[in-house]
């Protein structure tokens, strides 16, 4: 059954530049936790965004939504600044940074990614509903579309913020730290829906804390610290000196379980 | 209409104006604002008198309201500067605006009616006495009047930007990154508490304006799970409290508002214990129950590492059940009752033997 998207008509060329992020710079207050970061990413990637903690992760995401005003720089979403094109983004944030207890169910929260169409004042009507039914059913909730979202596990709260997601129906995704607390068999499903994503041609930025499916899982990485320490193809820029730059001291750790992993890799498919 | 029923319909129509702001105050967490707001706006109260020296001028209430918004944004700016923490700043800014309001009523309005029990406690009971005319017509108390347009006002915003109070109250970042800014909805919703407290104020006073603003919907949040009950149940249990409010303090002849304020409580206090899912009362039965079933699968482990043991008819015998894992009589009873009545014991001559259920149980529990 073929894909039917509200945006079919507005569906941009595969060459054409997701997020260009020039010379951004971002303090709160003194303190300094992005300096001068140059990124453009395009479109049809699946990219993650890893660095140690405090690196700064959530900041560039948070500053190229506008959530965070940045000290210099400028951000441009498919040739636009941000403020212009709100309707193409979708965002998950991280899950810590919201009340689960809230007087809310599954299906009330997914249909949150609808607003934004809506506008000011308008109400959700069926045509919201069936969207977000649709996107619960996708992730695989239908059976707890009417809970209270505080009752929900953490996997499956994540998976909620995901349909929240897919419901935007956008051209450009940020989510932060969607496999955080999440089961091996979710984080699959997750992934899943991030590729199809991609294959649509869209583009999927992910913060990501595991280094050990950074190759399996997204096709684009960035690596963070304050500074951007690389960014491009995962087979071009996830390498040993990238990662040590990244993570300082602690990379001798990371890239001995990665090369014992690739090993393994190697190992298995045979000589 | 008697006194009587004028004074019990302007306490429910106090009650409901301040219950609905309060929905979203509490889920927002922010019930300290409203205290903060309810003291600060005095200061308005007495500068607008001060300058129009008339107390039923719509002046003062505009001071008054202005007083509260300022005292929101003076907050923030405070803890924009990152010395204090939100809840310092609500302390430290209030107070100061709230202080100088007494000195002044002491200093300058010393002859007029206000005083600072009527700024703490409200007079409801007298509210009858100051009548709305036009035309030569009563129309009814005009405290009754200012508070009706102000639940009116409350009600509307509340029915036109539900969904934007929703989503800003649930998730910000998301609603700023769909251009519903959060700070618009921040300072709307504050400048309806401070009109909101500025009209209640007259009737209930300072104090109980807060209690009024937090405990209705407080409640509320223990009885349901969704948003759109919790604002009905607010002002349903909003009324209720103040009604009884009312003839609680004709039984004990004691003040109006105080009386309001104590149902508000106990009507909390109510719910707090016997709310179905997130009552005290609830919780414990969950806990008890939990307890059992965990119990019940430690049974099941217990069983089956001594299945086909030698050692199985004296470990598994119904009497040795306590001795063997801790347990009191009457608690182990209780746990083997309910791991037969589960289907995953049997009993057979004093003897427990585990059914497929039960060695199944054990099983999982280990594979966790
Ligand atoms: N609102 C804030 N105010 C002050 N400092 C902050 C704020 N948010 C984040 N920081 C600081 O900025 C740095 C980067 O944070 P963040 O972007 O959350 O990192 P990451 O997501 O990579 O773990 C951290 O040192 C953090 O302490
Ligand atoms: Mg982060």
């Amino acid at each position: 059954m073929p894909e039917t998207s509200r945006r079919a008509d507005a569906n941009p060329k595969a060459d054409s530049t997701a997020v260009e992020v020039a010379d951004l710079t971002v303090a709160y207050r003194d303190k300094p936790v992005l300096w001068d970061i140059d990124l453009s990413v395009p479109m049809g990637v699946l990219m993650a965004i890893v660095g140690p903690n405090g690196a700064g992760k959530t900041t560039l995401i948070r500053s190229i939504l506008g959530l965070v005003r940045p000290t210099a720089g400028q951000v441009r979403i498919l040739g636009k600044p941000y403020a212009k094109q709100r309707r193409l983004v979708g965002y998950v944030p991280q899950r810590g940074s919201v009340d689960w207890d809230f007087p809310t169910t599954v299906l009330d929260v997914v249909i949150m990614g609808r607003y934004g169409e809506l506008g000011w004042i308008r109400r959700p009507g069926a045509a919201e509903r069936r969207a977000a039914e649709e996107a619960i059913e996708k992730v695989g909730l239908t059976d707890l579309a009417d809970r209270q979202v505080g009752q929900l596990s953490g996997g499956q709260q994540q998976r909620v913020f995901l349909a929240r997601a897919l419901v935007q129906d956008s051209l450009v995704y940020f989510m932060d730290e969607p496999f955080q607390g999440v089961d091996a068999t979710t984080e699959r499903a997750i992934i899943d829906i991030l590729r199809t994503l991609r294959d649509e041609g869209k583009a999927v930025i992910v913060v990501h804390h595991d280094l050990q499916t950074v190759e399996e899982y997204f096709d684009w990485v960035t690596l963070l610290n304050v500074q951007r320490i690389a960014s491009g193809p995962v087979d071009e820029v996830f390498t040993d000196s990238n990662l040590r730059a990244a993570y300082g001291g602690r990379a001798a750790l990371f890239s001995r379980e990665l090369a014992e992993q690739r090993e393994r890799a190697k190992g298995g498919d045979g000589p | 209409m008697s006194p009587a029923t004028e004074i019990q319909i302007l306490a429910a129509v106090v009650a409901v104006a301040c219950a609905l702001p309060g929905v979203f105050l509490i889920l927002r967490r922010m019930a300290l604002m409203s205290d903060a707001i309810s003291h600060a706006i005095l200061f308005g109260i007495v500068i607008g008198f001060l300058v129009v020296k008339d107390l039923a001028s719509p002046v003062i209430l505009i001071a008054a309201a202005a007083t509260g918004v300022l005292t929101v944004t003076l907050t923030e700016l405070l803890r924009r500067t990152g010395r204090v923490a939100e809840d310092t700043s609500i302390g430290l800014v209030f107070p100061v605006l709230f202080s100088i309001g007494v000195i002044l009523i002491s200093q300058k309005a010393g002859d007029v009616h206000l005083d600072t029990d009527a700024v703490l406690l409200g007079e409801i009971a007298f509210a009858p006495l100051d009548r709305l005319e036009w035309a030569g017509r009563d129309l009814g108390p005009r405290s009754l009047w200012v508070v009706g347009i102000i639940g009116v006002i409350n009600l509307i915003f509340i029915l036109l930007f539900y969904k934007e109070l929703k989503l800003t109250s649930f998730d910000p970042a998301l609603a700023a990154s769909l251009g519903f800014s959060p700070i618009v909805m921040h300072y709307a919703l504050m400048s309806l508490t401070s009109i909101t407290a500025v009209g209640a104020f007259d009737a209930v006073g300072s104090i109980l304006v807060v209690a009024l603003m937090v405990a209705p919907p407080a409640t509320a949040y223990l009885l349901t799970d969704r948003l759109s009950v919790m604002i009905w149940l607010s002002c349903a249990i909003a009324i209720v409290g103040a009604v009884a409010g009312y003839w609680l303090a004709r039984w004990l002849d004691a003040s109006v508002a105080g009386c309001m304020a104590t149902m508000a409580g106990a009507l909390f206090g109510l719910g707090f214990l016997c709310a179905p899912r997130r009552g005290l009362l609830a919780l414990a039965a969950r806990r008890a129950k939990q307890k059992t079933s965990f119990a019940v699968t430690a049974l099941t482990i217990h069983l089956s590492q001594h299945e086909g043991t030698e050692r199985e008819v004296v470990e598994c015998r119904r009497d040795h059940l306590g001795e063997h894992l801790g347990w009191d009589k009457p608690f182990a009873d209780r746990v083997l009752q309910t791991a037969i009545r589960t289907g995953a014991v049997e009993l057979d001559n004093g003897l427990m033997q585990l059914t497929d259920r039960g060695r199944a149980l054990a099983r999982t529990a280990f594979a966790r």
